[in-house]
């Protein structure tokens, strides 16, 4: 077991996980349970729209984002959970069909002074598509605990 | 929607409360954020939060549908008085989302949606962007959650 503690996570490294393939059935399932915008829904009213087709909510990219992550390396990991997001930007429409790889870059990581044992690391997570457009990018921090103080 | 032009900031709107069920919790998460404390009730307990909480994205979600679904009022509305209805959204992203208390089973989060910036863009003289603060508040008076939305809204023609 590959147990990771805040220690294994360097600044600088980059990882990829996935791919992961998105249906049109879970685009729209996930729509009308969370963001029941026609634009999601419906193809036909999506092609008159901005997104010019029928695109995932940018939600259901985030939460697919979040399962890659999980399932990629957070899942293994001593995770505390996270106090948010910095930032995300949708750059281009998820769409049916679409394999969405998770690109993994840590960007700083650091303990954390008011909780002995906690590690804080920064993260700057990416999605790209198959043909290797960047369709989000979003920054944030995630806390671990430290290996020296669960051992 | 209405159009940019009608969007003042400082419009404050109250958006509607929804009780988190452990079953919703953990079917949200066993989709798409399968950390223990977010499926089990036990590793929850045994986890720095001490029982079952639900996946932040699963809260902000619940702040989306209900912010998606007061415009969809709104629009129909607009629309059955015969005025014409600006489009809204996409969106292009959005900032600050802060997990600020644990939303745990049984608890009831009263969302609310404050516009604080609109701004016209240079790029689309047809759209404008508007960002609004969204808040989610527990029955404690606590608040658990607030992000910055933002989204693509039509200027008015002409």
């Amino acid at each position: 077991m590959t147990r990771l503690y805040w220690e294994d996570f360097v600044a600088g490294t980059v990882a990829e996980y996935g791919p992961r393939a998105v249906s049109r059935e879970e685009i729209i399932a996930f729509a009308a349970e969370f963001d029941p915008q026609p634009m999601h829904m419906d193809e036909e009213f999506a092609r008159s729209t901005m997104l010019g087709g029928l695109a995932a909510s940018g939600w259901h990219t985030c939460a697919i984002g979040m399962r890659l992550i999980v399932d990629g390396f957070m899942g293994d990991s001593d995770s505390l959970g996270s106090p948010g997001i910095d930032e995300v930007r949708w750059l281009r429409p998820v769409r049916p069909g679409d394999r969405l790889t998770l690109r993994r870059t840590i960007l700083e990581t650091r303990p954390l002074k008011s909780r002995p044992g906690w590690g804080l690391v920064r993260f700057r997570f990416e999605l790209i598509n198959q043909a290797g457009e960047k369709v989000m990018i979003q920054e944030n921090v995630n806390l671990f605990g430290r290996r020296s103080s669960r051992q | 929607m209405k159009y940019l032009e009608d969007i003042a900031v400082g419009e404050k709107t109250e958006l509607g409360r929804h009780t988190f069920t452990a079953e919703e919790i953990k079917s949200f998460a066993q989709r798409f954020d399968p950390q223990p404390f977010h499926v089990d009730e036990q590793a929850g307990a045994c986890s720095h939060f001490g029982g079952l909480v639900a996946s932040g994205w699963h809260s902000a979600a619940t702040c989306i549908r209900l912010l998606v679904e007061r415009r969809l009022r709104q629009e129909e509305a607009t629309r059955s008085r015969g005025e014409p209805v600006g489009r809204t959204g996409p969106s292009p992203g959005f900032r600050d989302l802060k997990w600020l208390k644990p939303v745990r089973p049984g608890d009831t989060i009263s969302y609310a949606s404050e516009v604080i910036e609109t701004r016209r863009l240079e790029s689309r003289p047809d759209k404008g962007l508007v960002f609004a603060l969204n808040t989610g508040t527990n029955q404690a008076g606590e608040v658990v959650i607030s992000l910055v939305t933002c989204l693509f809204v039509d200027r008015r023609p002409g």
